[in-house]
């Protein structure tokens, strides 16, 4: 049971990222606007997409330039795309691009839009420092000040702490606990041991090398011209084709030195780079004859405590995507699960196949296990990296790819996502 | 007579609107200055009339100059000095006139239409991008003859006053702002009520006429406002103009003169020294060569020899074959009209090396200010690259900039052939493949046209369209359309061996080859070249180029052209001692590390049979045998129709070799010569180097029947 009426259904056409590159590397010389311009302007041509026929633009991204917070408006703003183009901006954390995605679905099977493009972006060599309350409440009196004996008594009352800047943290403003503290929280909950982390790892990085080696990873990247140099940036750059189990092994744990399991190996790095798909109603792709690569199905959000397993929301998701879409995870050709952390990974996993996670998702039986032959069978974030806007429409893009070079009928998405939040997603090849 | 003024009262103020019937633009004719003056009289007489505004009713124009159709009637220099200063009675009218006129300036205001603002009261220019003030003058071998060398020294300073005097370069609104050149800007929609309130103002005295509001720093009180400090300055900018112009500009040094003598007497001296300046100027050969030049250029514009009724298709899109100099140079003047262009090559390496290099191109025109940081972004934006022909199935044209080997480009014809929409225009920027050849490995020969670009791509202005007889006319007509809309000059020439440009350099460059293998020395070859009025003479020429690539081409105007054409020895020899030119940063001349030119490397005469012992030729004879191999070439070309005009032959070797300006282009040359003269000459020549200089029959025929390439007298095109 689709959630679009047939022949409204929302067709993904295609898509495209630049590479994916650990922060402070390759890319770090652009800002997540630039890259999303890179990544949006190559699917228009890739796609010969007449732009005047472009009705729609959203972007997701997770930390905002604050001087040009609408990053999408920035985007559609580039002189490739008219500017009647809409344009708006959406923040789901590391969900960001699935909220794009579907935001952009739903006007298309409203019929407010025909032609959209959605995605996300992220630059994390270039985030914002912010000052400290102290230093800016400063700052506000003495531009209010009228004489200079006003301004030196504003700026009298500064003290040596409202000089430390800020920087953007990864972790939850209502619990104060880290990203990394969550994912090895939930690890011990769940019994996720290291071994198996490791295991997942290696698995991602060999499979985003396999991917890489045999050009379908590559297929979706736009080379990338940055400076300082300004040579052709091809390829992700944290995928480790030669890594091992003893290498992974060899790495100590971050978060909890004594007991933790989670390593810089079995985490998902900060990393930069940008990814858009292409979106159209049934009829319009058929009309103007465009070939979709595959049709949304259904798709779920789901909520949780942060304070409980922040990174375990899909587990609530997935399940009322599945019903939604009148499909079980038998029916799934393939699984693509972002991965956060591997722990994360295993915990939803656990989840799937879990009596008590059924019944909070309101099931009589679990899901059921994922066939891991099925999972992340092109890497994942802890392999390709994870630029925080963007992962979601990376993920969308080769899942949909995937199922097409299969000739698999169905395929699901799971992404986690800071303050509890998970997202699901089933989509159906053309 | 006509009307071109209307006057509208506003509150005491007098609106005058400009606006020339049947003309698309303003400009000053003897009968527009008459209405003026009345207009001027009118209203000083009118008691009730208190100030006055002037405002253009041209979208874009607010005054583009004089009529220059007048300065052709002119048949002595007393003429054109009459002119000059029936112009300046009007100006001084407006000037000193009871009623104050504010000049409300939207859009072009040049020349006459810059020295009318100038004689104004205040002026306010509207902040538009067309909004540019300029005094294009010697441009045309002329002076500014309408008070402009008197009173724009007064208004911005000595220095900024040359600057734009000798240069005739265009001052933007916001630039006019901070040099003092206007008093205000202000958004184009309030112009017209901030110019009445200004009026009243002046009427009122709250404001005074003509306020000294220019900036007056250490630099400007050390050198623009006292006689010790003007004296250098001018004795500067004569030095640098010397240098500059070689001496080949008179109208430079009468600008120099004419300034300078609106520091030493009365003004009425100063604006009789002027107009006896513009008069002397109007006479000279230099003003008419270039206004020849304006005429042609003007009349290509309007008509190409296309044929009026074949509309071009519009081009918003393309992609570029190949990404080295020359296909990058393509992009770069592409992006900046807002067309988006898709590089394809083998790698993606190379597509990266194409883009890095229109960003270097942009990024100069950023570090000068010429683009905004915005406008660069967004033109880079523009520049995207694949390595595998994605995104060609929309693409209206493609440029084709591959390397220079026919299978290599029957390869990516096919290639792109197979992905591009079946009406897709495939241009080929090749300079010694006949188009013709190229065109046999296209499904769609009719869509192949040749667009033959100058390297550098963004500084050189030239552009040859090559049609081959299965062009079709649609086709040129949307390339030449394309050519002009990213800023060329586009002549449309038939397909044959060197095309039109390269064809008649070939002779010229050979005959200076030839010179070396005589003996003579190289910088005395350069120099005599130089002396006749060439940027740069013809062996400086191939170290540019290339040697690998002047010799490419020579052997294939020799295979094409034979005996006349038959290559010097000199160049392959120092080609096959592995000299490559500026490139390999040894040629004739010596390189440094950056591939700076420095003197003539001796140690190449090593290769020759004399050695470094050269023989003296006098300066006149090298000119001679080299300008008439060239000249003799193009008439060839006129007569085997390879150009439809001794306009565009003129125009292609003016802006594709720097064909001395002064001296109209090969076959204003002639004219100038005479082509009895011309045909005596070729025939002396040939008589010693038999068979290289055999006149052109058209030649000989037209010298025969007393003809000219162009009229004597009157509008030349």
């Amino acid at each position: 049971m689709p959630i679009y009426e047939p022949g409204r259904r929302v067709a993904i056409i295609a898509g495209v990222r630049t590479p994916f590159a650990k922060a402070g590397t390759t890319l770090r010389a652009l800002s997540a606007i630039e890259l999303g311009k890179i990544a949006v302007s190559e699917l228009v041509h890739r796609t010969n997409l007449d732009p005047k026929t472009l009705d729609l633009l959203v972007f997701g991204t997770v930390i905002p330039n604050v001087v040009a917070p609408n990053i999408a408006r920035e985007i559609a703003l580039m002189p490739l795309l008219p500017k009647g183009v809409d344009a708006f901006s959406v923040s789901r954390a590391c969900a960001s691009a699935n909220q794009a995605i579907t935001d952009a679905a739903d006007q298309i099977a409203l019929g407010h839009a025909d032609i959209a493009i959605a995605g996300g972006s992220e630059s994390l060599s270039t985030v914002p420092i912010l000052h400290s309350r102290g230093f800016s409440d400063t700052l506000v009196a003495a531009s209010k000040a009228k004489t200079i004996g006003q301004r030196v008594q504003a700026f009298s009352k500064l003290r040596g702490k409202d000089f430390i800047p800020i920087t953007p943290a990864i972790a939850e403003p209502t619990t104060g606990e880290s990203m990394g503290q969550s994912a090895e929280k939930m690890a011990k909950i769940n019994g996720i041991t290291r071994e198996a982390q490791d295991e997942l790892t290696l698995a991602s990085h060999m499979n985003a090398a396999k991917g890489t080696k045999d050009g379908r990873l590559t297929a979706e990247i736009v080379p990338v011209v940055a400076g300082p140099k300004y040579e052709a940036v091809t390829d992700d750059n944290i995928i480790r084709p030669d890594t091992t189990l003893e290498a992974l092994a060899a790495l100590r744990p971050v978060f909890d030195k004594r007991y933790g399991s989670i390593t810089a190996g079995n985490a998902s790095p900060l990393t930069d780079g940008a990814a858009a798909v292409l979106l159209m109603r049934e009829d319009v792709a058929k009309a103007l004859g465009f070939t979709p690569t595959a049709y949304i199905r259904s798709y779920a959000y789901a909520a949780l405590d942060p304070g409980e397993q922040l990174l375990q929301a899909p587990v609530l998701a997935a399940p009322k995507a599945l019903q939604r879409a009148g499909l079980t995870l038998k029916d799934m050709d393939l699984v693509e699960m972002h991965e956060a952390f591997a722990a994360q990974v295993l915990s939803n996993l656990k989840g799937f196949e879990s009596k008590e996670w059924a019944a909070r998702a309101g099931l009589s039986a679990p899901l059921g296990e994922v066939d891991r032959a099925k999972l992340n069978v092109m890497g994942g974030s802890v392999s390709i990296g994870h630029p925080f806007g963007a992962t979601g429409a990376r993920i969308t893009t080769t899942l949909v790819n995937e199922l097409a070079r299969r000739g698999g009928q169905f395929g699901l998405m799971t992404v986690c996502a800071a303050g509890g939040l998970g997202f699901s997603m089933v989509v159906e090849r053309a | 007579m006509s009307k071109a003024l209307t006057l509208e009262m506003v509150d005491g103020i007098a609106v005058l609107t400009f606006d020339l019937k049947n003309e698309s633009i303003n400009k000053f004719s003897p009968a527009v200055i008459e209405e003026f003056t009345a207009m001027i009289e009118q209203l000083d007489k009118d008691t009730s009339v208190k100030g006055a505004v002037l405002i253009s009713g041209k979208p874009g124009t607010f005054i583009a100059g004089a009529d220059i159709d007048q300065f052709l009637e002119f048949k002595t220099a007393k003429d054109a000095q009459t002119a000059s200063a029936f112009g300046h009675a009007m100006m001084t009218r407006i000037e000193k006139g009871r009623v104050p006129v504010v000049a409300a300036i939207e859009g072009a205001c040049l020349g006459g239409g810059l020295e009318f603002a100038l004689a104004c009261a205040y002026r306010i220019a509207a902040d538009t991008p067309k909004t540019v003030l300029a005094l294009p003058e010697v441009q045309l071998g002329l002076i500014p003859g309408a008070g402009g060398t008197q009173r724009l020294p007064r208004r911005v300073g000595l220095q900024v006053a040359l600057d734009m005097i000798l240069t005739g370069k265009n001052v933007r609104a916001k630039k006019a702002l901070q040099t003092a050149l206007v008093d205000e800007l202000v958004h184009p929609s309030i112009l017209r009520s901030v110019a009445i309130q200004r009026a009243k103002e002046l009427a009122a005295g709250s404001i005074q006429r003509n306020e000294d509001d220019r900036k007056h720093g250490a630099k400007e009180i050390l050198l623009d406002d006292n006689p010790i400090g003007r004296t250098v300055v001018f004795r500067q900018a004569r030095e640098m103009t010397q240098k500059k112009s070689k001496g080949h500009y008179p109208a430079l040094f009468a600008a120099i003169d004419a300034v300078q003598a609106s520091f030493s007497g009365t003004p009425e001296q100063g604006f009789a020294e002027e107009a006896r300046l513009f008069g002397e100027m109007a006479m000279t050969s230099v003003c008419k060569e270039l206004m020849f030049l304006f005429y042609a250029t003007t009349s290509l514009k309007k008509d190409a020899g296309i044929g009026a009724d074949v509309q071009p298709r519009k081009i918003d899109r393309i992609a570029v074959l190949g990404t080295g100099f020359m296909g990058a140079g393509i992009a770069s003047i592409t992006v900046p009209q807002g067309v988006p262009v898709r590089f394809k090559d083998t790698a993606p390496a190379q597509v990266a090396k194409g883009i890095a290099a229109v960003r270097d191109v942009l990024k100069d025109k950023l570090i000068k200010r010429q683009v905004t940081r915005q406008q660069f972004d967004d033109q880079m934006s523009l520049v995207s690259g694949t390595t595998e022909y994605t995104g060609f199935a929309r693409l209206p044209m493609v440029i084709e900039a591959v390397f220079e080997d026919l299978s290599v480009k029957h390869k990516v014809i096919a290639e792109a052939e197979a992905v591009l929409p079946p009406d897709a225009i495939f241009a080929t920027n090749t300079s010694t493949i006949p188009i013709t050849k190229i065109a046999a490995g296209s499904k769609r020969p009719a869509q192949v046209i040749g667009m033959h670009f100058f390297s550098p791509v963004h500084k050189m202005p030239l552009l040859e369209v090559i049609v081959t007889p299965q062009t079709a006319p649609e086709v040129t007509a949307t390339v030449v359309d394309f050519g002009r809309k990213i800023g060329k000059t586009v002549i449309i020439v038939n397909d044959a061996p060197g095309f039109y440009v390269n064809r008649i350099l070939a002779p010229y460059v050979n005959e200076a080859g030839l010179l070396l293998d005589e003996g003579v020395a190289i910088d005395a070859i350069d120099k005599a070249m130089g002396q006749f009025g060439f940027p740069v003479g013809p062996i400086n020429l191939i170290d540019e180029v290339g040697l690998d690539i002047a010799g490419k081409s020579g052997g294939i105007m020799a295979e094409a052209f034979g005996g006349r054409m038959t290559p010097s020895t000199a160049l392959q020899k120092v080609l096959s001692a592995g000299r490559l030119g500026r490139k390999g940063k040894s040629g004739f001349y010596t390189y440094d590390e950056k591939g700076k030119r420095g003197d003539v490397d001796e140690s190449v005469y090593q290769l020759y049979a004399g050695g470094t012992k050269r023989i003296t030729v006098e300066r006149s004879d090298i000119q001679r045998r080299l300008s008439l191999a060239m000249v003799n070439e193009a008439a060839r070309c006129l007569e085997e129709g390879i150009i439809k005009s001794a306009r565009d032959g003129d125009i292609g070797a003016v802006f594709g070799i720097g064909f001395p300006p002064f001296r109209g282009g090969p076959f204003r040359h002639m004219d100038a010569v005479g082509l009895a003269e011309v045909v005596k000459q070729l025939e002396a020549l040939n008589a010693k180097n038999p068979g290289r200089f055999v006149p052109a029959k058209i030649l000989v025929e037209m010298a025969r029947d007393g003809k000219r390439f162009y009229p004597a007298a009157g509008k030349p095109v």
